[in-house]
């Protein structure tokens, strides 16, 4: 589904991927973690295409298709999914009518008709539930005044919206208390399927306790330093991160 | 030379008022003290981004009025679901045919008739000041027809009055002057939606002068619509007077033009009072709309809230002034304003300036403005989504905008509104 070779990318002059490799396939969940100032944030940004990062070197081609040559929407609209670490408050803007245009644009774009108001709201109800959250809350403007757990649940709410292919969540753990996090996790687990695969980017083992990954992977100064299962996170908790850090010095 | 070039079309107005014969003695003071202004030059501080003198010398010529008309329906100009009261001017002078009045407890007949009867005597000219804009002092020489509009004590008038300004400039260009005045009476409730409209290519110049008077418990809400995609040049002098406890909500909507002014003042004379000053300017093409507003606390304890918002797309031009006075007496004031301002290209600008001056000791001021581009960060988010940047856009500015309207509480009139304001932003690139 999903291959990147030698990605390098910057901002502002500064390189922060310096030769990413990796594959993802369908069905899979991969967790990427890392210490600060790895690149894993990066990572994600550019895979969703943020402007502010500047791909120097390598290719990223999704479904067969070159992603890097698509703009933001077209990314969505081709099934990738950013979850954001800190989504963005929007005043005047309703999740409800902010989601009825994306996936209605969404839809338009993958050739399928678009959905009336009243499809829309019993998909959206159905996908509510899903992912435990209040209509009320989808009545108000995007994400203004929510709370840390609010905010998260919402960018899940969104995912079930667009089922994208690929999911992609940038410290969805950060600022969750436990039960939030169940919740969330949740909410990301039902999602799942054969067809779609999941990215997990954090910086803690914590939520991968909820979402069980199929393969973790270190980020390291803008490289994946070390790539193993699910228990590799187990022993990064054990040790630290130093404990990669001093690996690679005395490689 | 730019001295000499104002002294020249100084001397052409000066030779048109002589040529009108005028005798009137209100009209011949009016014109010593446009006189003594005189348009406003280069250097002038009120119209410093603003070149009208200029822009008319170039583009206007005032030895032949030029006017004529061939105006069949007016419809198209009406705002759908909003049964109002219907004031038409045609090129500056009321039009019988078209007008309309509905509320039986409105009294309303041409200004001149109630200057005639005595009526308009006790306020007409008493604090819109001549001496304040050369295009007030030139409006209260030349003005061709007015309305004087009279809301007694304790009515509410249901439906809104609606003055419709139709300039025909096909054939030829346009010059007009038109007045208007209105007074509430006591506990009196008023909307006002006033819009300006033409017809044809040529170039339009109009000022309106408005007087109106808010008297104590009276509550008056007043919409502009500046919506007119001919060559409009329009200097509009608005003063509101308020008493004790009265409610004032304003909204003007700038969107086309070729150079709009609004002189627009509002006088606190009383206690209690509530003002809601709210304007929003979405600009494209070549416009240039300049608002420059006047909020004077003369008594204590009232309430004044202003809020201008603007979006300039294409060449266009905003210019925002804001003054807010408190004078010594006026203790225990509430006075807030805002103007907030989005570029969207880089041969647009924004030149804004708030000037508050303060002489109370015990007040609540504030004030602030902004200008800069859309918010990135907002963008991707609503772009990662599939939504398209144009799209986005448009999204994210019709947010921005949409706080100006909460004054508006005729929901028919909102929904129009609103519905101006999205067409307007899907036409961005």
């Amino acid at each position: 589904m999903l291959s990147i070779k030698n990605l390098q990318a910057k901002i502002e002059e500064k390189p922060i991927l310096n030769g990413i490799n990796l594959r993802v396939n369908a069905g899979e969940v991969h967790a990427i973690m890392g210490p600060n100032g790895s690149g894993k944030s990066t990572l994600a940004s550019v895979l969703a295409g943020r402007e502010e990062y500047e791909v120097t070197g390598g290719e990223v081609t999704f479904n067969g298709k070159n992603l890097l040559e698509f703009e933001p929407d077209e990314r969505a609209a081709e099934g990738i999914f950013l979850a954001f670490q800190y989504p963005v408050e929007i005043p005047g803007v309703s999740t409800i009518n902010f989601m009825k245009t994306a996936l209605n644009k969404v839809r338009e774009y993958r050739g399928e008709p678009t959905l009336d108001a009243v499809a829309f709201l019993q998909l959206m109800k159905e996908k509510m539930k899903l992912v435990e959250i209040d209509q009320s809350l989808l009545s108000r403007s995007l994400n203004e005044g929510f709370s840390g757990g609010e905010k998260k649940r919402n960018e899940i709410f969104q995912m079930a919206m667009l089922e994208p292919k690929l999911a992609i969540l940038d410290e969805t753990d950060s600022g969750l208390d436990i039960d939030a996090l169940r919740i969330v996790a949740n909410g990301v687990n039902k999602l799942r399927n054969k067809n779609n695969a999941t990215i997990v980017v954090t910086h803690y083992q914590r939520l991968l306790d909820y979402i069980v990954p199929d393969f973790v992977h270190v980020l390291y100064k803008g490289r994946i330093v070390k790539s193993g299962g699910k228990e590799l996170a187990k022993e990064l908790e054990a040790k630290g991160y130093d404990w990669i850090k001093n690996e690679i010095a005395t490689v | 030379m730019s001295t000499t070039t104002t002294l020249y079309l100084n001397g052409k107005i000066a030779n048109l008022f002589e040529q009108s014969g005028i005798t009137n003695q209100q009209r011949k003071e009016a014109f010593a003290a446009f006189q003594k202004i005189g348009l406003p030059a280069n250097k002038s501080e009120e119209y410093r981004f603003t070149p009208i003198t200029r822009v008319l010398e170039k583009n206007f010529d005032f030895n032949s009025i030029g006017n004529s008309s061939s105006i069949n329906s007016i419809e198209p100009f009406f705002i759908p679901n909003v049964d109002a009261n219907l004031i038409v001017f045609i090129n500056g002078i009321f039009s019988s045919t078209f007008s309309k009045i509905i509320s039986k407890e409105l009294e309303i007949k041409s200004l001149q008739s109630a200057i005639d009867s005595g009526e308009a005597i006790p306020y007409f000219q008493k604090y819109l000041l001549n001496s304040a804009d050369a295009f007030t002092a030139l409006n209260s020489t030349l003005w061709s027809d007015g309305i004087f509009i009279h809301v007694p004590t304790k009515t509410k008038v249901e439906k809104p009055v609606f003055i419709l300004h139709v300039n025909e400039a096909g054939q030829n260009q346009s010059i007009s002057h038109t007045r208007l005045l209105a007074v509430l009476e006591e506990e009196s409730e008023l909307t006002l939606i006033e819009k300006s409209v033409s017809n044809g290519t040529n170039n339009i110049f109009h000022t309106f002068a408005e007087e109106i008077v808010v008297k104590e418990n009276a509550s008056f809400d007043y919409i502009k619509i500046q919506n007119d995609e001919g060559k409009l040049h329009q200097v509009a002098n608005t003063l509101i007077h308020q008493s004790n406890r009265s409610k004032l909500n304003t909204f003007t909507l700038t969107l086309n033009g070729s150079l709009i002014r609004n002189n627009f003042n509002i006088a606190i004379d009383g206690e209690h009072c509530e003002s809601h000053f709210y304007g929003l300017y979405l600009l494209n093409g070549n416009t240039l709309a300049d608002n420059h507003t006047v909020v004077d606390h003369i008594k204590p304890n009232s309430h004044s809230n202003e809020l201008y918002k603007g979006v300039m797309d294409g060449n266009s031009k905003g210019v925002f002034n804001g003054k807010i006075y408190v004078r010594p007496q006026a203790q225990k004031t509430n006075a807030f304003q805002s103007n907030r301002n989005i570029l969207l290209t880089d041969s647009s600008s924004i030149n804004t300036k708030p000037q508050l001056e303060i002489w109370a000791d015990d007040v609540k001021c504030s004030h602030g403005c902004t200008s800069g581009q859309l918010d990135e960060e907002a963008m991707f988010y609503l772009r990662s989504r599939g939504i398209p940047q144009q799209q986005a856009k448009a999204m994210l500015l019709y947010a921005f905008a949409l706080e100006t309207l909460e004054p508006i509480k005729n929901t028919e009139l909102k929904k129009h509104l609103e519905s101006l304001i999205s067409q307007r932003l899907n036409q961005l690139q």
